[in-house]
This record gives C-alpha cells, structure tokens and sequence, in this order.
C-alpha cells in the first residue's frame, strides 16, 4: 500500500548506525534507584512504603492518586533508604523513592497467565493499569487512560508506532528485531481491550530489517499489518501517524480518538505483553545509550530509577568533559544538568554529544522571512511569526498564529538559518497566555 | 557518582541544527551574481566595475558605522549588506559620478534597512529603494546610458537608450532598425550586450546565476514564474502596436531589468511573502504593475517599482494565505 504522508518535515542525519546492530544486554545492577513518584503525565502517585522498609522487585511503591495517574513499582530488592524531593532529568524536584540494591533480584509474587488472550478485555485492562504502564515513547501518558475512551468515541484502528523517527535512537528497532512476536501479541491485547478489528505497525523504511522482522512474527493475521512510513521526522508524532496510515487528521487541539484511533509505541506494546500475560509491573525499559561522547554504544535493558550516571559508566563513560547529555532523542529530548537523574518509564534514550555536535544557544540571528520553517512545520503553522511574537512579548498575537497547536518537534529551528530559538520562544509564549 | 567535573551543557531542544546559515545564503547569493557582474565588467569596462566597488565598499561602511555609533555589534559579516551594495552597483548606470553609488548606498543600508530595525525587518528591499531614490534625484544622470564597448551595432553616440527606452519613444520598428533584424536582437539581449544597468544585460548571466539559487534551493519558482509568465502574458496581448496578441513578450522578458528583478530582487527573503501561495500572488502582482508601467506609465522600465510596491503588500498577503493548520477544517 503506497502511503501519502504528511506536509513538511525533515530529514536529519539519522545517526541511528552508533547503535542499532547492537543487541539490548543488561545493565550492571545499580547499587542503589531512585524512584520518582511522577514519571507519568497526570497526578504523582503516592508512597506505600516507609523508609526502613524492604521490598522486593515488582513490588508496589507508590499508589495512583486518580484517574489520571500511574502505579509504581520497586525496580530491585531491598531496602527503601528515603523518601523525599529528588531531582529529576527534566529539572525539576519530584517526589521520589530511594532504594538500596540487596543484589538478590528477588521477586515480589507474579501471576501469570499461560492462556492470557481469554481474559476479558477488562480483565486485562486491570493488569495494564495495575503494572503501572505509560507511554514509553517520552510522553509518559497512562496507557490505560488510552484504553478507556468515552462510549461516544468509539475506536476503530489500534497503530503500534515503530516509526522511531527521532536521530540516534534504537531501543524499539531492537525490540522489533528481538522480541516481534512479544511486540504483535503486545498488540493483539491492546486489540482486544479495545475491541477493535484493526492493527497496524508503523515502521520508517529505514529500517527494512524491522518491517521484515515483524511482518514475520504478524505472519498470516489479516487483522494486523505492518506499513513501511516514508522517513521523515516527525513520522512518529500521533498525528503524523495517524495521518499516513489511515489519512485521518485529529483536529487542532484533539486527542487520536477523535478520529477513532489509539496509537501505543512499541516498547509500550511489549510491557502491556508482559503484565498481561506475566503479570509484569513496567520496572524496567530499553535505553538507547548513544551519541559520538560516548565510549561504547548500546541498547541497554534498564531498571527504572537507574542513574543515569550509572548507565553512562556503565558505557564506558564520556569520551570528554564539556558535554551535552540528552534524555531522549536530540530533537526533543532535554538536555540534563545533572547525570544524577533517574531513568524513568519515559527514557527512551541517552545521547552524549560530542565537542564538535554541540549547538551552542547563545548567539541568534533575526528572522530573515526565508520561510524554510513555515515549509517544513508538519502543523502548517508559521514558526517565524511565532517566534518574532514571542522576541518581543507579543505573546497574545503568537496565539493568534496557532501557538497552542505547536507541539515542539523542532522542525523550524532545526531549518532555521538564523539559528533562532524558535521552540524555546514558543514554549515561553506558551506559558505567558492562556490557550 | 563523580565522572564529571566541568558542567554540562545545557539547552533547549533541538539539539541538532542543519548547517545552513543566514551568512552562508547570502554570500551565496552574491557569489550567483559573479556571472552578471563579470559580463557588465565586459561590456561596460572598468568603470562599471568602479561603480559596482564603490556600492559594495559604501553599503558594508554604511552598515558598520551606522551600529558602532550605536554602539551594536557590526553585522557585516552576515553578508547582506555586500549583496545590497551589489545588487545596487548591478543596478547602476555605468556611467555615474562617484556621489552617486554613495548616497545610493546610504539611503539603501542607513535608511531602508537600519532604520527600520535592521536585517529582517525592513519593508521595503533596500537596494531598490536606494535606485529610486536616486532615480528621483537625480533623474538626468540615472538615465545616462552608456553603449555597450564591445559594440557591433547601435547609434554612434557614446551615450546611447536602452531598448526599453527605443521601444517607449520610438516604437518596435526603430528598435528592429536599431539591431537589424529580429534574430540578431534576441541574441544581443540574451548575452547582454545593449544599453542598461550594469549586471541587468545579460539574461544568459543572470539565468546561470539564478540556476546555481534553484539548485541549492534558495531561490523556488514561486516568485520569478508568476512574474514572468504574467509580464509575459500582458507583453503578448496588450504590447502590441494597437492589436491584441500582437506583442513580444521575449522582448519584454529579456530587456529593461526583469530577469534580475524576477530572480533576485523581488525574491529577497525579508521583503517578500514567506507562505508559497503567497509567493505566487506577490509573483503575479509584479509581473503585472511591470507591464502596467511598461506599456501604460512614464517611465520606460517598471520592475523597480513593481517590486516595492509587492513589498508594501507582502505582510499582508502573508496573512492572507497562512497555510492550513493540520486538522483544521478551513481551506
């Protein structure tokens, strides 16, 4: 089936060859995690455990605090050491629980579930909800929250999104070529919980490998099939997705399920595999840990709460000093100011850029009206104005020029001649009015 | 975890940008002129090539101290104020007296584009404001048209008119007279050797410089096409001798400034719209006040104008044609 894609984009330098023929391996257990209690979008959950206490792995550390919210579970056995303000890869202070590693790996009871696709789609929405699982593509959405659309919304189309369109990260490629058949029956169930006929697995043709691999493990189910995306960042945002595979457009402002789709990312797809049919909390997740300041690429399988300045010595460390780390992809992920974060259910990836790749922010030039940013914003919105606005505190005219249907993929100032800050500018309007 | 001792670097996403930058474009641009410039050298002898100097040297000055006694970091080296002083040079009678590329410069770098906030925010495009301004000024001198050296036809006089002028004052018949036959004259318009501004002769130069912008994609045909086809289109109908459909429009296309103007001038970034269905619009409307001057207006040559008054209207006609937000119904 030839895909139409979406209007714009971009095409960086993918960089995705540092690591996607390495295989995901374990990380050296930490010594000790810090958990935080709000690594979802929505209301942090709250503690269940004290300090002095000893849980074991899988075990239930903080409870949701509404509908909108996310358990979450130890990552090891051990000893909870403290609970309190801890910070985390986005910069902020967040509620956290620390635990100090016993080493024994002992695990909490599972329940597991041989003959899984029998259970009742509530059935196995509860034991999502109850693993704690979020979006793992960044977002961090509670995935159950997806799964429970209003009646007046029915949903007719479940994507798995392999696009992985961001630079440098691997982590799904990897799952796609290790793990296919977990992937598909991760997708099944999500099928089954929303009742829908329909699958489908998005995949960039970067990637032939993925496709090949998970048209293999989809193999003759006629509800599901795998698309080859035409590369393009941002392929993998939503509503590009959605656009290419079903030519459907969510509305400015509206959530895939207003056009009777829900779109899960593909690691997401493997933890709803494991909780259904292990009964597996989401404690641990494929990082991707990448980028030329790194002495050795790898596809690492991370416990939650792992520092991140573990997971980098655990990669042989920086090549240098002066870096810049970034949790996430390059385009949309955070630059840290301290390696002594968290990985949480959201890391997709760590990306160490070397001297040479680093953009320094401190110098811009004034929009020039080239218009490059207004041909490739995949939202058909004119970034230029935004950010010529915003400079000069305009912020109710950036409204007027669709500032609230901006969702930040970076597009414009990657084209920008001018280097101009366009994203940081809209993110400062953003938080000066209200939408 | 101690592994690092200096800080991180830290800011906000992307944290890859591509490798175009403003200073690179526009250094690009100058350089796709080279060919126009190196022809107008040819036929026009050093003297041109001293008026084309002196604009460089006087726009680039005028930028610099105009932010030193401001107390601004200088901008020159971004590029832009070189191209206005060459397109200004380029836009030249040969022939001017050395106060001319001066003034010129000043009201186009000073006036124009400084005053009004600098790179980015002028409205209207600097180096076609500083030709009107001596135009308007200094009307006897900016029409001092200079016979090409390497002649092999035209009046005996040094001082010679440009086509456009021939055809405005002494119709199609004496231009045909002026260059033989009809063949012969296409040829001397394509390679620029006739009576004009200094790099506005020669299509054949202008066409490769403005192949060179098309290939690195800093120039798209949403400017120069409309504006063409349309003054094409008008020369065709309405350029004849009372007739309808009776014109010329390779005369019209290859004399007075229109290619430099379709291809480099009104495709400025800062002074045209940025939303591509506006380019075509913008395109359009400049083809057809071109052709309104051309035919119905006292001045031999429209481009210039055209294209400033398009400036006028590009924000608007930014606004006019925003492109549909994704999902959006509207459009």
């Amino acid at each position: 089936m030839p895909l139409s894609s979406f209007k714009g984009g971009i095409h960086p330098p993918d960089k995705k060859d540092l690591s996607a023929q390495k295989p995901i391996t374990e990380s050296r257990p930490p010594e000790r995690v810090i958990i935080p209690l709000s690594q979802h979008l929505g209301a942090p959950a709250k503690p269940v455990v004290a300090v002095g206490q000893s849980v074991r792995k899988g075990e239930l550390i903080g409870e949701p605090t509404g509908f909108v919210s996310a358990p979450v579970h130890s990552s090891v056995s051990g000893k909870v050491i403290a609970i309190g303000e801890f910070l985390n890869a986005t910069g902020k202070m967040v509620p956290s629980v620390v635990i100090e590693n016993d080493g024994n790996e002992e695990w909490t009871n599972l329940k597991d579930h041989p003959d899984y696709m029998n259970l009742s789609p509530e059935e196995m929405k509860g034991k999502i909800r109850d693993a704690g699982i979020v979006g793992m593509g960044g977002a961090a959405f509670p995935t159950v929250v997806k799964l429970s659309p209003p009646k007046e919304k029915p949903i007719d189309t479940v994507i798995l999104n392999g696009a992985e369109c961001e630079p440098y990260l691997t982590g799904d490629y990897r799952l796609m070529l290790e793990r296919p058949s977990e992937v598909v029956e991760g997708l099944r169930i999500l099928m089954k919980v929303l009742r829908v006929q329909k699958g489908f697995i998005g995949i960039e043709d970067n990637k032939p490998e993925a496709v090949a691999s998970m048209k293999g493990a989809v193999s003759d189910d006629r509800s599901m099939e795998v698309c080859s995306l035409p590369t393009k960042y941002p392929q993998g945002a939503e509503k590009m997705l959605i656009k290419t595979i079903t030519g459907r457009e969510v509305p400015p402002r509206a959530l895939p399920m207003e056009v009777r789709v829900v779109v899960q990312n593909i690691g997401t797809a493997f933890a709803v595999f494991e909780a259904v049919r292990f009964g597996k909390p989401l404690i641990e997740r494929v990082v991707t840990v990448t980028g030329e300041g790194i002495r050795e690429q790898k596809n690492v399988l991370t416990k939650i709460g792992t520092l991140i300045a573990h997971l980098i010595g655990d990669c042989g460390g920086l090549q240098n000093e002066n870096m810049k780390v970034i949790s996430g992809g390059p385009m949309m992920g955070f630059a840290l100011s301290s390696l002594d974060v968290p990985v949480t259910k959201g890391t997709s990836g760590i990306v160490v850029m070397a001297d040479d790749n680093i953009v320094h922010a401190d110098s811009f030039g004034p929009c020039i009206r080239c218009g490059r940013c207004i041909d490739i914003c995949p939202m058909g919105l004119m970034p230029s104005m935004l950010s010529i606005y915003a400079e000069k505190g305009l912020y109710e005219g950036a409204k007027e020029y669709g500032l609230f249907d901006c969702f930040e993929c970076g597009c414009c100032a990657f084209v920008c001649p001018s280097k101009r800050p366009i994203v940081q500018l809209v993110r400062l309007a953003k938080s000066q009015v209200k939408p | 975890m101690e592994i690092i001792k200096k800080p991180l670097v830290v800011s906000v996403s992307p944290h890859i940008r591509s490798e175009e930058t403003t200073a690179r474009i526009m250094w690009s641009v100058s350089a796709s002129l080279l060919p126009a410039t190196v022809m107008g050298a040819y036929f026009f002898g050093p003297r041109a090539v001293g008026t084309v100097a002196l604009c460089i040297i006087a726009s680039v000055l005028s930028e610099h101290l105009y932010q030193k006694a401001l107390k601004r970091a200088s901008t020159v080296q971004d590029g832009s104020a070189f191209l206005t002083g060459l397109l200004l040079g380029l836009n030249l009678p040969p022939a001017v007296p050395v106060y001319i590329p001066v003034i010129g410069s000043v009201v186009a770098i000073v006036v124009t584009k400084q005053l009004f906030g600098g790179l980015g925010y002028n409205i209207f495009n600097p180096a076609l404001i500083g030709r009107a301004f001596l135009v308007m000024s200094f009307p006897k001198l900016m029409t001092l048209w200079k016979e090409p050296a390497a002649r092999f036809f035209l009046l005996d006089a040094q001082t010679t008119a440009t086509p456009l002028g021939i055809l405005k004052e002494e119709g199609a018949a004496r231009l045909m007279e002026v260059f033989g036959d009809k063949m012969s004259m296409y040829w001397h318009l394509f390679i620029g050797n006739r009576g004009g501004s200094i790099g506005e002769t020669s299509g054949l130069a202008l066409m490769m410089g403005a192949a060179f912008l098309f290939y690195r994609r800093y120039i798209t045909w949403h400017i120069p096409l409309p504006f063409l086809g349309t003054a094409a289109l008008i020369a065709w109908i309405f350029g004849g001798n009372g007739r309808l459909f009776s014109g010329d429009p390779l005369l019209h296309l290859l004399s007075g400034g229109m290619i430099l103007g379709a291809c480099f001038m009104a495709t400025d970034y800062v002074t045209s719209p940025s939303v591509r269905n506006g380019q075509i619009v913008f395109g359009i409307g400049c083809g057809f006040l071109t052709m309104l001057i051309r035919l119905k207006g006292g001045y031999p040559e429209g481009v210039m104008f055209a294209i400033l008054i398009m400036n006028a209207f590009a924000p608007l006609i930014d606004r006019g044609f925003q492109s549909r937000v994704f999902g959006s119904g509207k459009k």
